[in-house]
């Protein structure tokens, strides 16, 4: 949702509904404001920064004291550490791929499945239609580490434990309900007339949902899909309940799996933290005018 | 051959009764309207015979063959949406193409029917735009141009006016009169217009609640309503009641007024009975053959005519009137009455008395 939001509710639009000359003079109330928004990206952003600077250091600028803020040796070594180990490849990259597995699978399963059901919630007169939303919906309403008990004991009688289908269909059930009621505002949205007259036209049902309905569902479908897949993506405590293996492990685990024993690499942890980070802001990036357009559908339709 | 039937069909949403019993019958090539205010059924009598609609009771017969379960695919009907559906992704051509392209119709045949309906409506020029780029007006064009591409059963179409100016809705009123004539095809059309619906309609049917009223020509709809509501929903200004009862040969007002009681109703003395009169047979220019006096309450200058308010007791008579009239409200007036275009109804039922004296 962060990201969404953050693209939505920029701070030009605030500046310029506001007339400059009535309060601080003009352009100074803007780099009164620039500059307190910049002393807050700082605060928020350094966490981030830190990790970065980090990935970038040689060991020993790591662990000087005082800490070393500009003049550092920079070095790629961690980044290299993190996908390749000595004779191959290394145990975290493993885990990245493994992610890049689950998390895509689970997301197109959950966007498979969730589409049409949100269409059909949307069009056709269920019974008890509120009811059952509001069941879907309940399947949220419980953190994950209240069920992964149940869910392992259930898993280990069908052999599903440290297995990437396990992890897969997990994500999948956790996905689905949100993708049916996101969705389903989507397609709420969307007129039925256009399916009315598909089918008067000649068309039979899910040839006018295919053809005409949702073409215009795409930038939600990309939005919701944005959603899920950052939910797989860093997913934690499913994760490291229910595999255990190097080659079956995704990334969150296994980045977590760095940390403890005697000495921390914390150069390989920062570095691995940044690898994996980036594959979602890319991809919310890429898709953004979509998030925008997704989040603020409603608002700007009719 | 295009006729259409539908028989007893009922539906009702949540607790909302949409539909209740509506048995229509539509001639082919008539010019079939269904007439009603909002929230009377007319679109969901549409849906109906579209089959976008699932229906709790009743059948569609369509060419004399049930097709109460048909896909909308499998019917063979056009339809003209109020809102004109057109498909926002698509150019005026490929949404005119539409019908042909779900038929697997050749690109030659497409693209010279396409150009016929196109120079018919004269929208040859709007083809390569999207519908965003096109105004109400020609947005309706092109959904007419959708919907006539092809010569189904019967055309369907949806208040297609409603969204339109005064100056382009009675313009394609006659167009559409136009169509309908040169085609000789079958149209429903649904419209809470009453004008519209008197003067291109062959059939009107009146709907009320998901009940049909009354069917007949627009004349016979006008001129012999059914009930009291038929004659307040049909016309403009709307027909006047005034309370009533028989007494021997006269009719005698609640308000105090006695009218020679016409000589073609049968209701016994006492009987309470509303007296509808519309503005036209009503005048304050000493016409008619009886009269009422009341006082003046208003005139409505409307260009061609002036609508004169006259109350009578605390009831409001409509009369029709010459646009120079003149006068003063509370000034006494005398309505001259044509007792034989009047009408009677009970008060109690609503139904219109029987005129078969007449």
């Amino acid at each position: 949702m962060g990201v969404s939001v953050d693209e939505a509710v920029s701070t030009g639009p605030v500046r310029d509904h506001t007339p400059p000359a009535r309060r601080f003079g003009g352009r100074g109330r803007s780099v009164l404001e620039i500059a307190l928004l910049t002393v807050l990206a700082v605060v928020m952003l350094f966490p981030v920064l830190w990790m970065i600077e980090t990935s970038i250091k040689e060991n020993r600028d790591v662990y000087a004291i005082p800490a070393k803020f500009f003049d550092f040796t920079v070095t790629l070594d961690h980044f290299k550490d993190v996908f390749v180990a000595s004779g191959g490849r290394s145990a975290l990259s493993v885990s990245f791929l493994n992610s890049v597995v689950v998390a895509g699978v689970s997301t197109v399963l959950a966007t498979v499945l969730g589409v049409p059901a949100a269409w059909a919630y949307s069009r056709f007169a269920v019974k008890a239609k509120k009811d059952q939303l509001f069941f879907i919906l309940s399947t949220r309403f419980m953190p994950p580490v209240v069920v992964v008990i149940p869910i392992f004991l259930m898993y280990r009688q069908f052999g599903l434990i440290d297995t990437k289908l396990g992890l897969i269909l997990i994500y999948t059930a956790f996905n689905v309900p949100f993708t049916i009621w996101m969705m389903k505002g989507f397609v709420d949205e969307v007129p039925a007339e256009y399916e009315d007259a598909a089918m008067l036209d000649g068309y039979t049902r899910l040839q006018a949902f295919w053809r005409f309905t949702l073409p215009l569902l795409l930038p939600g479908i990309a939005a919701t899909a944005v959603f899920a897949l950052i939910f797989s993506w860093n997913e934690f405590v499913f994760a490291i309940f229910l595999t255990s293996s190097d080659d079956v492990r995704t990334a969150p685990p296994a980045i977590a799996g760095l940390i403890g024993g005697t000495t921390v690499d914390w150069g390989l942890v920062a570095a691995a933290s940044v690898v994996f980070a980036l594959p979602v802001l890319v991809f919310a990036y890429l898709v953004r005018k979509h998030l925008v357009a997704g989040v603020t559908l409603g608002a700007v339709r009719r | 051959m295009g006729t259409v039937a539908v028989h007893g069909l009922s539906k009702s949403f949540d607790k909302v009764q949409a539909l209740d019993g509506v048995t229509l019958d539509v001639p082919d090539g008539s010019f079939f309207v269904v007439l009603g205010p909002s929230g009377a059924g007319k679109t969901t009598t549409l849906r109906a015979i579209a089959g976008l609609e699932k229906l709790d009771a009743g059948s569609v017969h369509l060419d004399g063959r049930d097709a109460t379960g048909d896909a909308p695919a499998a019917r063979d009907l056009a339809m003209v949406f109020q809102n004109y559906a057109l498909y926002p992704r698509h150019t005026a051509y490929e949404n005119i193409a539409s019908p042909l392209r779900a038929r697997r119709c050749s690109s030659s045949e497409i693209a010279a029917a396409v150009e016929q309906m196109s120079s018919l409506l004269h929208i040859e020029h709007l083809l390569q735009r999207r519908p965003a780029q096109l105004s109400g007006g020609e947005m309706q064009r092109v959904a007419l141009a959708r919907a006539l591409v092809r010569r189904p059963r019967a055309f369907l179409m949806d208040e297609p006016l409603t969204n339109l100016d005064l100056k382009l809705r009675v313009e394609m009123r006659t167009e559409l009169t136009r169509i309908h004539r040169s085609l000789g095809a079958t149209f429903v059309y649904v419209t809470n217009d009453q004008v519209e619906a008197l003067s291109m309609a062959d059939q009107v049917a009146v709907l009320k609640e998901g009940k049909v009223q009354q069917v007949g020509t627009p004349t016979e709809v006008y001129e012999r309503p059914a009930n009291q509501w038929v004659a307040g929903f049909v016309g403009s200004p709307s027909i006047s009641l005034l309370a009533c009862h028989a007494e021997g040969d006269r009719l005698v007002g609640a308000e105090g007024w006695t009218l020679p009681r016409p000589r073609w109703t049968t209701a016994e003395d006492g009987r309470p009975l509303l007296l509808g009169l519309r503005a036209e047979d009503l005048s304050v220019e000493q016409r008619g053959n009886a009269s009422l006096s009341g006082e003046l309450y208003g005139l409505e200058p409307l260009g061609d005519r002036t609508v004169v308010d006259v109350r009578v007791g605390t009831e409001i008579l409509k009369v029709k009137a010459r646009p120079t009239v003149t006068g003063t409200p509370g000034e006494r007036l005398l309505v001259t009455v044509d007792l034989d275009r009047a009408h009677l109804f009970d008060a109690g039922t609503g139904l219109a008395l029987s005129e078969a004296g007449r």
